[in-house]
């Protein structure tokens, strides 16, 4: 397969960027996303110029790393998957494809592809963790858990916080994100304990920290590559509510 | 045998007083003391993010480090199937000991007895820190824990969040070590890579890292410093490691006169996504648990594999009568759920003799019609759905329909940094634990058992061992970091990053680990020989000498430059698949994931030699192009009858 590639080119942070366009040729169609763009970087640099920066890691989707907004869509065309999981056969011979970073105020370029995503670890620090200390626990069966509830908890806990919500969401909210969060620790009795400050205390370091807010668009939930549901989102404005009718 | 320099100090007693007894026996920090004191924590996974929440808890300041933009984003969250706990929650009489037993038994009898009784003893509580924690393990619908079964073992004993439980257990490890981020104890590092190990008057006491945004190398001063950057897999270039794994915090450790043991024992995992062809980045694991409901085969005749290849027969039109379930066949007692190691060599074996299923004849079935009638596809999507998906993304082939092709991978380094009975190296005040150490797994880990062993030392085993240290630092200020080692640390840094700009030669560095990672599949992968080790060592050095002249690093030092990364790396697993080839070449005999054709039984088993390499070899550099020293720590057993592993009855 062949494909013309516009990709964006950004020196570092403060640089102003633009987009470069390169072709590419013999490309199984059995290869990935990423390794495509190995393949260009290769090329690149036996041609004595700077590769294309981006983030990835584990490349099987789990570790949430890798980003790339491909032709206006977070993670790329195929549904439920990051962008290490996309494969180039869903794209046609022939096709341009327009390659850009994460588009956030709270996520700042660092070069070319590669952003930071900082500000989520900001935003767990805040309040997305039960306060125990290591020891001292009682036995992992001395509490039952309702297993539609343990279920649903686990939907939640997927999150890999890659950011795709925020690069998505015209507003720039991480709502989906802190939801996830907030949702999973809510489903269960370890995380009852200090629901409503974490929702208040997280609420509060999304919006310091510059994202926008929540209109409902849905983008996220499209969007997201591990389909975690809006309903979480629900249950965080739930919780948020009556933390505040609690002040 | 006898080592002066390998003191394991393992405690005296009866083999489940151990622990006890060295708890008791080992010095403690008061409080007011452990305000002073400083740790630096390298790598953020298990091992790395429990050890430092647990520290920061106990009132340590604790800088760590990750290479990534978020300490969540560390290769554990990778881990799929589960972890192992002596709970016996299922009644099956599993208990401390037969986990113990079961995993020197998987490990080939070549680990110490007494840090897998710990692990063992310890694991129980790794579960209920965990579910305090907020972890959603799968629960049955009277809301008790769920378990599932796992290779090596005859009972339940492996917990799990869907496919998904490496993922989990670190989101609550990552959300304890957050909580002590914001209550300002430990200071967290992210996009930092440590370069080299400072050491004052013979101790480990600082870091030169480099800041990967800025290029900006900076000097970190502790009073202990903690490796927790995991294994040395992408050696092999494939593998299932994340493609930013890597051995250079370990490497720079064993530089500076840190003991590397066992570094031939790497275990290469039975059900990977085959590899497709020469653009590959990376393999993809597919979990173990799926060998839980999944059955392998290859066809018994020939000419179905050429039609299979051909693309004239699906795998599900070749009859029960015409598979060969070759797992089954050979170890009816086990079957389908035998060891790692053990499961591998068996696929390769199948496909050496020509019954490979793809067009690379590099795969087998594994196959889920039998589970699928038994069970419904509800309940096996409900099992594996994550699972099922990733590979259809991967694949475009439906695993419900027809079934899933594997072949072995490299996945897991169970050799690693020695470390004694406390956790701690050859060299004072330098520790490492989970996968960057060796001491718990021998010769082959057994599934869900890295999980429990990173949680281990990170929660219950070195908060309690670094103070028997740190107690007798209590009185040493703050390291300063302008002492002239830290100058000569980062000097080195420097010219070794200058040296690697300076060659501008012609090869991206990708190009030139290829080269490595065939060398190490071919002769220092799943069968080794003499002959071939030997030639390792020949082509090993040439691709030394090809980095050192040929390799091509654009860009700057000042900035964010993934290929200098990537540079600095390769050079470390060069060095790795060195010491590894050696390793392979000196331990004549096979014994878990180490295979020398020479040492096997009439029906291709593995071969051991108690007398001769019931020891962990522990290698000690002796400076560039010189061969490393081995050191060789004996391996007594008292608790256990040492026997050949028998996985058929």
């Amino acid at each position: 397969m062949k494909f013309k590639l516009k990709i964006w080119r950004q020196k570092n942070a403060k640089a102003k960027g633009q987009f470069e366009s390169f072709s590419i040729e013999n490309i199984s169609s059995d290869t990935s996303f990423l390794e495509m763009l190995d393949i260009l970087n290769n090329r690149l640099i036996s041609e004595g110029k700077e590769p294309i920066a981006f983030d990835h890691d584990c490349r099987e989707g789990i570790c949430g790393m890798c980003s790339l907004y491909i032709n206006g869509r977070a993670h790329g065309p195929d549904d439920d998957v990051t962008t290490c999981q996309l494969h180039m056969r869903k794209f046609r011979d022939g096709d341009t494809i327009t390659i850009e970073p994460w588009r956030s105020a709270a996520f700042p370029v660092i070069r070319d592809l590669a952003v930071n995503r900082y500000a989520f670890d900001q935003i767990l620090q805040a309040g997305g963790f039960v306060s125990v200390n290591t020891g001292g626990v009682p036995d992992g069966n001395a509490v039952p858990i309702a297993k539609p509830d343990a279920d649903e908890a686990m939907d939640a806990a997927a999150c890999i916080g890659c950011g795709a919500c925020v690069a998505t969401c015209k507003n720039g909210s991480a709502m989906l994100f802190v939801a996830a969060r907030v949702s999973s620790l809510a489903k269960l009795p370890q995380g009852r304990v200090e629901a409503t400050g974490r929702a208040k205390a997280m609420v509060a370091k999304m919006d310091e920290l510059g994202f926008g807010g929540c209109t409902n668009t849905q983008a996220c939930e499209a969007e997201c590559p591990k389909a975690i549901s809006i309903s979480h989102i629900a249950r965080l404005n739930r919780e948020f509510l009556c933390a505040k009718l609690q002040d | 045998m006898f080592d002066n320099k390998l003191q394991s100090k393992i405690p005296a007693g009866p083999l489940a007083e151990k622990w006890t007894r060295h708890k008791s026996d080992i010095k403690v920090v008061s409080p007011a003391n452990k305000r002073k004191l400083e740790i630096i924590v390298i790598g953020t996974g298990l091992g790395g993010a429990s050890a430092a929440a647990s520290l920061g808890e106990l009132g340590y300041n604790v800088k760590i480090f990750c290479i990534s933009d978020s300490p969540r984003r560390a290769h554990s969250i990778a881990a799929q199937g589960g972890i192992n706990a002596a709970k016996n929650y299922q009644n099956d009489n599993d208990s401390v000991y037969r986990l113990f037993y079961d995993t020197i038994k998987g490990g080939d009898y070549r680990s110490r007895e007494a840090n897998v009784y710990r692990l063992a003893e310890v694991s129980p509580l790794i579960i209920d820190q965990c579910v305090a924690q907020g972890v959603p393990f799968a629960r049955e619908y009277g809301g008790l824990l769920s378990n599932r079964s796992f290779g090596g073992a005859q009972v339940s004993r492996t917990f799990y969040a869907r496919g998904q439980t490496g993922q989990q257990l670190l989101l609550g490890a990552y959300a304890a070590l957050n909580r002590q981020i914001a209550e300002g104890k430990v200071k967290s590092y992210h996009r930092h890579e440590m370069l080299d190990l400072v050491m004052i008057d013979g101790k480990a006491k600082g870091i030169i890292a480099r800041n990967l945004e800025t290029g900006e190398l900076e000097r970190h001063g502790a009073h202990a410093v903690v490796i927790a950057s995991g294994g040395y897999g992408n050696v092999f270039f494939l593998s299932t490691n994340a493609m930013n794994s890597n051995v250079s915090a370990a490497i720079q450790c064993y530089r500076h006169g840190a003991f590397f043991a066992n570094p031939c024992f790497a275990q290469i995992h039975p059900t990977c996504i085959p590899v497709h062809g020469d653009q590959q980045s990376k393999l993809t694991l597919m979990s173990e648990s799926l060998r839980n409901d999944g059955r392998i085969w290859v066809p018994k005749k020939l000419e179905d594999v050429e039609k299979l290849r051909k693309k004239q027969l699906k795998p599900s039109q070749i009859s029960e009568d015409d598979r060969d379930y070759y797992l089954e066949r050979r170890y009816p007692a086990f079957g389908n759920l035998v060891p790692r190691d053990v499961a591998s060599r068996a696929a390769k074996e199948r496909c050496d003799a020509g019954y490979g299923v793809n067009e690379t004849g590099l795969a087998v079935f594994l196959d889920f019609s039998t589970a699928i009638d038994r069970l419904g596809k509800k309940v096996i999507a409900e099992r594996y759905g994550n699972l099922f998906q990733m590979y259809e993304k991967i694949t475009d082939v439906n695993p419900y329909e027809e079934p899933m092709q594997i072949y072995p991978a490299i996945h897991y380094t169970m050799g690693g940094i020695w470390v004694d009975y406390n956790l701690m190296t050859t060299i004072p005040g330098l520790y490492a634990i989970g996968e960057a150490n060796f001491s718990d797994h021998g010769g082959n880990r057994l599934g869900a058992s890295a999980l429990m062993q990173g949680l281990a030392d990170g929660y219950f085993v070195l908060p309690y061992t670094i103070g028997d240290y740190l107690s007798k630092e209590i009185q040493t200020p703050k390291t300063d970091i302008k002492d002239k080692a830290f100058d000569e640390a980062e000097k080195q840094v420097k010219e070794k990053i200058d040296k690697i700009f300076n060659v501008k030669g012609k090869q991206p560095v990708d190009a030139i680990h290829k080269k490595l990672g065939r060398v190490m599949w071919e002769y220092v992968g799943m069968a080794r020989n003499d002959k071939g080790l030997r030639k390792a060592l020949d082509l090993i050095e040439e691709i030394r000498r090809e980095f050192w002249s040929d390799v091509l690093v654009p860009g700057e030092n000042t900035e964010f430059n993934q290929e200098l990364e990537k540079a600095v790396r390769l050079a470390d697993f060069i060095e790795t698949g060195k010491l590894m080839a050696l390793d392979a070449l000196n331990r004549r005999e096979s014994c878990g994931g180490h295979f020398r054709e020479e040492m096997q039984t009439e029906d291709g088993e593995t071969r051991r030699d108690d007398r001769n390499f019931m020891y962990v070899s522990a290698w000690e550099y002796q400076g560039e192009g010189k061969d490393p020293l081995l050191h060789r720590e004996p391996l007594i057993y008292e608790s256990v009858r040492v026997s050949t592993r028998n996985y058929k009855d």
